[in-house]
């Protein structure tokens, strides 16, 4: 019955809609805005871009396919016949076979879009692609509302787009807001701290003498202030999955700040948008890069990093690419790139294919490490440089032979070099004994260990050589570019470690393995013997026995002693070559396996950060007889293999710093560069970054069924969606050109999703609401005439984020009250049309500024490392691996500015997840704002912000005059910019009041409230008690916590 | 005052009034404790949850057919306890101890730390049958023995992951890529929350902490409000309840007045109604500082209770209190409580190690079951326990320790409309594949979610131009375990 009742409803309404559509009401349909959302909601699951799983064969989301229907071979949609048109048929439909959508998917199409649907067939059934998809387009401004004495300036571009829209929504633009609460809004928004009172006194002074140009002037300065970068870093970091911490299991910390930093300063000297993306993206490609362009290269690598014990590396090195993707596609196209990884987008133009086309232009890189020096010490290090030239200039005078004397040198070398074979071992099985290490052997027959950095471990490779009289083994331990500085080893200097070096042997149909003598070892370098460290202390070597140094310890049958080879700062970083000799000729039958064990034994504790791995190494036997390392940098060694004229700087100066030490007669020139070396300075941070492979080790990318990193299929090369702007025809086809690509004016996409980010930061909803996803699902906005002006206007002055946010917020649709009247909540409760100003609950970090700022605690200092804020211990103390660095700070830094809050990605900060900041797990360009009691416990109870009362409660007695009613009207000049109405002044001092007496009548104890454990009652000014803080302390405690406090108004 | 803000005041309040009532569903007194979404911010985008979001993002919501279950006590035994020693018993591998497993075994299979082929360990505890369905247990569960005619025993459950994070992500949230919601989270979207006084999703941990942190009971993309709220051992029971040092109930009451008073002004001159949101979140944040301390305190409890729970001391925090805080909990309204106890990752010392989680966590998990049904509660509670995989039946190290192994191990369910003294599924000879009625991760997250009433295909949130469900494209539901 009630179906039948349904249906008629239905059948009336075609009726009219046949009517309608006979007596056309002049308005065509417009496809993007009407249709394309009805068949991407509806329809294009099945029938879009993805063709493995699109049913019948036919897809929808293009007119051709919409034309020529699916495998049926009936017209699916016949140009303006709607009634012989498959489409609508289907939908009318009430046969559940033929129904569509289909009754599972439990879809079904209102009677106002089947009338849609039907009358965009009738007018032909036009096309468009999709909104987002084609380049923005600046539509001349709407006309203007009347001029009037009120309003006697053209309208800015923003008013006149927002104003075209109100008189239809039933809606009238607001009044201005009142200049104290409009400078609060400012200073909130461009610097993320409150105005000072003698801030707001000056802008309500200015203006009085003319609003737009004191707005004009505040806008100057505040966007000139480096408090700007701070706080629009913040957003930034959102979208790029800043933390401070490597995630999953281990979460150990990591450097990562000189990225941060790296984004403000580029934030305050305004970078060209387009810019800050190509050095964020690939700015180790750019010509000569410079440190702080490597260093913005760090945007793609701040994703999580996976130590735990027993992984297979390649495994999470691909969800970290993939990683790299979803953030990419997040914060710079507004594309869901991430739904092509296992297959094509259901709705997007993009292929499976596709993705691993994009994914290529990411995966050719190394997990790079590098310091990051001062401007000072990079002046040091280029002036060292070139001290180290001179000493090599003035030998070069002294031995005008020079040339010939290294030539001799380097043919001895390569000759003495030959008369020793080396095989390299090729690895039957590889492994740590532990099993935390999966070792894996490269084409080099090097071997690659990364994953858990184990801080005792033992790395084995078994091999069955047909090498009969082996006479020696050598070791080399090679540099590698996902090492930390490029390694060989993987400590947190790139250097490593190796306590001893183990040969056995298992004999053909053994099971046991039987020890291999090893005599004379030989290294190129060595230190001397000295005691580890304290760095490396560890909880199993209490007594300190460990040493390290020559080269004889790695076969002295000693875990406590092992051969390193740092040759300090500056130089360490380098490959070394050691040589063992069997005993005796290795004499064993032919199928006897080898087996060679590195032990680690010189690590130190805190869960790996202290390891001591070699990360690359190869393996080699010689039959030569008695064959030594060659007491010549490895370097040297290894840089004769390319022909003179192919060599790297370095390689070329491998070669002549090691002629040099060869040489007695030059020792003076090696004893001035080693003093010289001497004064490398060290950094005090590091940056993680990518950089690209070397041609001779380029990594191919293939598609990966479903997704899986284990199941790779056909290779693909680096290439984007034919759905957008096309690559530049010649350009190489590495990161660079993606980055540029990204960049680039004729992109659709990047300018609008910037411009979007920026207004939802400041109006507190995006012009596209889902910021994250500009593809096909999401509608025409309300306001595309106006983004898509803002998105031109921004590429048309050079990218200036500062140009789009002064233009934001010098329209009066900003500046507008956020006073709300009832029929502006009935009519557009969630402000969509912009009748009424922005106001909403501050970001997390916001909050927590603002108090600190009122309290007078904040500190002013720009930059560098993170601080950790106070914790309760039962936070702190559950996380998997024990956190030994958590070192509150107890003088300014304590204070610092949100922005500097340590991100431990497993342990998110209580305070400011509380507010809703994201933990960095993934790229997150949107925040959602929720309101709860634990947010409200936080804003009442958390240390600092107790701290920021007590501070606050000390401020007002100092500065806020001399009766209550004086500070209450303070206290809210410093929380609100604003003084309080007599209600609330009065209020606030009852509570004063009241508490007065009871601490007086000593029910409350004034020392415990008033105070920390940081301060002491001998602060308080001379005519100050201990009673009129505590008091105090807990009106500033209510203040604080003012919806207007915590709400920008 | 003026009479104008006077009318103004009045205008809002009934404003406000109106928005709670018709966005809320609930008088401001009832309205869930946990939370309010902000009204400015943007609300979940159109989903195909038959729930529409309203103003109130924890308002009770029905699910797409009647539930079996209303809520959930899921214990998660992290770290992966071993199937071979508690539920899977395998005479035919004690048989082999020392012996290489069979070759066609190994067929690309990859454990995390040992070489596949390594030698069979046999089992180190003795099973035998227990209650009238005759399931066969280990010895290490005497107390889970007794109750094993209301359990449902899936031994034949398998993972993808073999590395602990993102097993456990994968368990809790679908996936091994982090970002994701946990089920809880999912379960409080698609539900809301019945509870007046509490968060709707309570985390209990003990032992250390879990190799997937806080993502795994996290709201991934979904509202903040989602995410699963820990109640602490130690310190206090929700972080920032206590207030600052020197501030008594009095003075905390006559702050709260105030700010209320003030807030209420803003309110009338603003007219926004976040600003009475944010009122009722202050006054809900008092009521937890007495509603949380009031369950924690076990001293209330009969003697029979702690004794049936085992606990010695009502004020030590551990795996047997955190089980007595879940009942309680779910008594008043909570939608879900998880329990975290990473203890289970044996390597080594598998013998030692797990005899004594056994001991934390026997007891307390079987007195949980027991007192649920003696108060008429497990019918409409589902009861969830097992880690994020199983041990291998190879050694690792000398001879007492396992390795992670994904292919087949056991976990158990109860109540919530499940079939009891039940064993589904089957694994080898050796505990290693599933033999007979495969339950992947997906397979019974979609049967869990089904016994809440949901079909896991339809309980979706859309997220980046997708809609995103908990069992991702995958899933089948078991209708098998139902009864």
């Amino acid at each position: 019955m009630y179906r039948l009742a349904h249906l008629l409803a239905l059948s009336v309404s075609l009726f009219t809609v046949a009517a309608a559509s006979a007596a056309p009401t002049g308005n065509a349909i417009d496809f993007a805005r009407e249709v394309q959302p009805i068949l991407a909601e509806n329809c294009l699951h099945c029938h879009g871009p993805d063709a493995q799983d699109r049913k019948a064969g036919l897809r929808l989301d293009t007119r051709d396919g919409a034309l020529q229907g699916g495998k049926s071979g009936v017209a699916t949609i016949v140009e303006h016949k709607p009634a012989d048109s498959e489409l609508i048929a289907r939908i009318l439909s009430t046969d559940e076979e033929d129904m569509m959508p289909p009754p599972k998917e439990k879809k079904t199409l209102t009677a106002a879009q089947i009338d849609t649907l039907r009358r965009w067939i009738a007018e032909g059934a036009p096309y468009t692609s999709h909104w987002a998809f084609t380049a923005p387009v600046q539509a001349p401004l709407p006309l203007s509302p009347p001029l009037s004495a009120a309003r006697p300036l053209p309208p800015h571009p923003v008013d006149a787009f927002i104003a075209a829209k109100l008189p239809a929504a039933g809606l009238a633009a607001s009044a201005p807001a009142d200049p104290a609460t409009l400078c609060r809004r400012l200073f909130l928004d461009l610097t993320g701290l409150p105005p000072s009172p003698a801030d707001v006194d000056a802008f309500v002074a200015a203006a009085a003498q003319g609003l737009a140009p004191a707005v004009e002037a505040l806008i100057t300065r505040l966007l000139a202030g480096e408090r700007y970068g701070e706080k629009w870093a913040r957003v930034w970091l959102d979208a790029a999955r800043y933390a401070d911490s490597n995630g999953y299991e281990k979460d150990l910390p990591r450097e990562q700040w000189a990225w941060r930093d790296w984004v403000i300063h580029a934030l305050n000297r305004d970078q060209p948008y387009d810019q800050f993306l190509i050095e964020q993206i690939a700015g180790d490609l750019l010509p000569q890069p410079t440190q702080d362009q490597i260093v913005a290269t760090g945007f793609l690598r701040n994703g999580m990093i996976n130590e735990e014990g027993a992984i297979i590396p390649e495994q999470f090195r691909i969800e970290g690419v993939v990683d790299r993707l979803d953030c990419l596609g997040k914060a710079t196209l507004g594309l869901t790139l991430q739904c092509a990884q296992c297959h094509t987008h259901k709705f997007d133009p993009i292929t499976h294919d596709d993705y691993f086309g994009i994914f290529a232009f990411l995966n050719n890189t190394y997990e790079a490490q590098s310091w990051v020096y001062t401007a000072e010490q990079q002046q040091q290090i280029a002036k060292l440089k070139n001290d180290l030239r001179a000493v090599d200039d003035r030998l070069k005078k002294a031995e005008p032979q020079w040339s010939e004397k290294f030539a001799a040198w380097e043919n001895q070398l390569r000759t003495d070099r030959a008369a020793t074979l080396w095989t390299p071992l090729v690895a039957a099985e590889m492994g740590s004994t532990s099993g935390l290490n999966h070792p894996v052997q490269l084409a080099d027959h090097s071997i690659l260990t990364e994953g858990h950095p184990s801080t005792k471990g033992d790395i084995f490779v078994i091999a069955t050589p047909d090498l009969a009289g082996a006479t020696g083994l050598r070791l080399e331990a090679l540099g590698h570019d996902d090492m930390p500085f490029g390694g060989p080893g993987r400590s947190l200097y790139g250097t490593w470690a190796i306590s001893e070096l183990e040969v056995t042997a298992q004999l053909p149909g053994t099971t046991t393995w039987e020890k291999v003598a090893l005599k004379n070892a030989s290294a190129d370098f060595a230190e001397p013997a000295r005691a580890l460290e304290r760095e490396w202390d560890a909880a199993f070597d209490k007594e300190q026995r460990r040493t390290l140094g020559p080269v004889a310890f790695l076969i002295d049958g000693s875990n406590d002693t092992a051969w390193r080879a740092d040759r300090g700062p500056g130089r360490r970083n380098t490959d070394s070559v050691a040589v063992v000799q069997f005993a005796a000729p290795l004499a064993f039958p032919a199928g006897t396996k080898l087996r060679f064990l590195l032990r680690y034994h010189h690590s130190g504790d805190d869960n790996g950060r202290h390891n001591c791995m070699l990360g690359r190494c190869r393996l080699s036997l010689t039959t030569t007889p008695d064959p030594r390392a060659a007491p010549v940098d490895y370097a040297a060694v290894l840089a004769l293999d390319p022909p003179a004229d192919q060599r790297t700087p370095r390689q070329s100066d491998a070669l002549f710093t090691a002629w040099r030490a060869s040489d007695p007669s030059l020792k003076k020139f090696v004893t001035e560069a080693d003093a010289l070396w001497k004064k490398f300075p060290a950094a005090t941070t590091s940056v993680l970054h990518l950089t690209e492979r070397s041609p001779a080790d380029t990594r191919a990318t293939r598609l990966l069924d479903r997704g899986a990193w284990d199941k790779p299929l056909h290779p693909v090369a680096p290439h984007v969606p034919t759905a957008l702007h096309a690559l530049p025809a010649d350009a190489p086809a590495n990161r660079l050109t993606l980055a540029r690509w990204i960049a680039d004016r004729r992109s659709p996409l990047t300018a609008r999703v910037a411009v979007n980010r920026v207004w939802q930061s400041l109006f507190g909803t995006g012009l596209v609401e889902t910021a994250e996803d500009f593809g096909t699902r999401t509608p025409v906005p309300l306001h595309q005439d106006l983004l898509d002006w803002l998105a031109v206007d921004f590429m048309e002055h050079g990218w200036s984020q500062k140009h789009l946010v002064r233009t934001l917020v010098s329209s009066r649709t900003y500046q507008q009250t956020s006073r709300a009247t009832p029929a502006q909540l009935e009519r557009d409760p969630r402000n969509q049309y912009l009748a009424r100003g922005p106001r909403f609950r501050a970001d997390a970090e916001v909050v927590r500024d603002v108090a600190l700022s009122i309290a007078g605690l904040l500190s002013p200092k720009l930059g560098g490392p993170s601080i950790f804020p106070p914790i309760p211990e039962n936070v702190l103390s559950y996380n998997y691996s024990k956190v030994t660095y958590w070192d509150v700070p107890t003088g300014p830094d304590r204070y610092r500015r949100s922005l500097y809050v340590f991100r431990k990605r497993s342990m998110p900060d209580p305070m400011l997840s509380a507010f809703d900041a994201p933990n960095g797990d993934f790229s997150c360009v949107r925040r959602i704002r929720s309101n709860t009691p634990l947010a409200a416990l936080t804003g009442l109870n958390e240390t600092i912000l107790v701290e920021a009362a007590q501070a606050f409660a000390l401020r007002l007695w100092r500065e806020g005059g001399p009766t209550d009613a004086d500070r209450a009207t303070h206290a809210y000049r410093l929380a609100t910019a604003r003084p309080p109405r007599p209600a609330e002044r009065d209020a606030v001092v009852q509570l004063v009041t009241a508490t007065r007496t009871r601490l007086r009548q000593g029910e409350l104890k004034a020392g415990d409230i008033a105070f920390s454990v940081l301060t002491r009652p001998a602060d308080l000014p001379a005519d100050a008690t201990p009673i009129d803080l505590a008091a105090w302390t807990i009106a500033a405690r209510v203040v604080l916590n003012l919806d207007e406090t915590l709400t920008k108004n | 005052m003026n009479l104008s803000a006077d009318l103004r005041l009045a205008h809002a309040r009934q404003l406000s009034r109106r928005w709670f009532l018709r966005d809320c569903g609930v008088g401001l007194a009832g309205i869930a404790a946990h939370s309010l979404l902000a009204k400015d911010s943007a609300p979940p985008p159109p989903s195909a949850a038959t729930a529409k979001p309203s103003g109130n993002p924890l308002a009770v919501k029905a699910p797409h057919f009647t539930p079996k279950a209303k809520r959930v006590i899921y214990m998660f035994q992290a770290g992966a306890p071993s199937h071979l020693e508690l539920f899977d018993p395998k005479p035919e591998l004690t048989k082999r101890d020392g012996q290489l497993p069979p070759a066609e075994l190994l067929k690309d299979y990859r454990a995390a730390f040992i070489k596949p082929n390594s030698a069979l360990l046999g089992p180190k505890f003795k099973f035998a049958r227990h209650g009238q369905s005759g399931t066969e247990l280990s010895e290490l569960l005497p107390y889970t023995s007794k109750i094993v005619d209301d359990l449902c025993l899936v031994r034949s459950m398998q993972t993808d992951a073999v590395n602990h994070a993102p097993a456990q992500i994968l368990m809790n949230t679908g996936s091994q890529q982090f970002g994701r919601p946990s089920f809880g989270s999912w379960t409080l979207y698609g539900l809301g929350s019945e509870g007046a006084e509490l968060p709707g999703y309570v985390v209990l941990t003990s032992a250390k902490g879990t190799s997937g942190g806080a993502s795994n009971y996290g709201c991934g993309f979904l509202p903040t409000v989602y995410g699963g709220i820990p109640f602490r051992g130690t310190g206090d029971p929700v972080l920032y309840l206590s207030n600052p040092k020197g501030i008594d109930a009095p003075a905390q009451r006559a702050s709260l007045d105030t700010l209320h008073r003030l807030n209420d002004l803003a309110l009338a001159e603003a007219g926004d109604p976040e600003i009475a949101a944010r009122i009722a979140s202050y006054e809900m944040a008092y009521q937890l500082q007495t509603s949380a301390p009031e369950l924690m305190d076990l001293s209330t409890e009969p003697p029979h209770i702690l004794e049936l729970y085992g606990i010695k001391d009502v004020k030590e925090s551990n795996y047997a209190r955190n089980c007595l805080l879940a009942r309680r909990l779910i008594e008043r309204g909570v939608r879900f409580v998880q329990l975290f106890h990473e203890a289970w990752d044996q390597h080594g010392n598998l013998t030692k190690d797990v005899q004594k989680n056994c001991l934390d966590t026997d007891r307390a998990s079987a007195a949980l079951v027991t007192d649920l049904k003696q108060r008429g509660l497990l019918d409409d509670t589902l009861v969830v326990w097992g880690g994020e995989f199983g041990r291998t039946p190879m050694v690792q190290g000398g001879n007492d320790g396992r390795d992670h192994h994904n292919r087949g191990f056991t976990m158990w369910l109860a109540g919530g409309g499940l079939k009891r003294g039940h064993v589904h599924g089957a694994t080898d000879d050796f505990g290693f594949n599933v033999t007979q009625d495969p339950v992947h991760v997906h397979d019974l997250n979609a049967t869990l979610l089904h016994a809440l009433g949901f079909d896991h295909t339809r309980l979706t949130y859309r997220f980046q131009g997708r809609d995103f469900r908990l069992t991702d494209v995958h899933g089948e539901v078991v209708r098998a375990l139902f009864a």
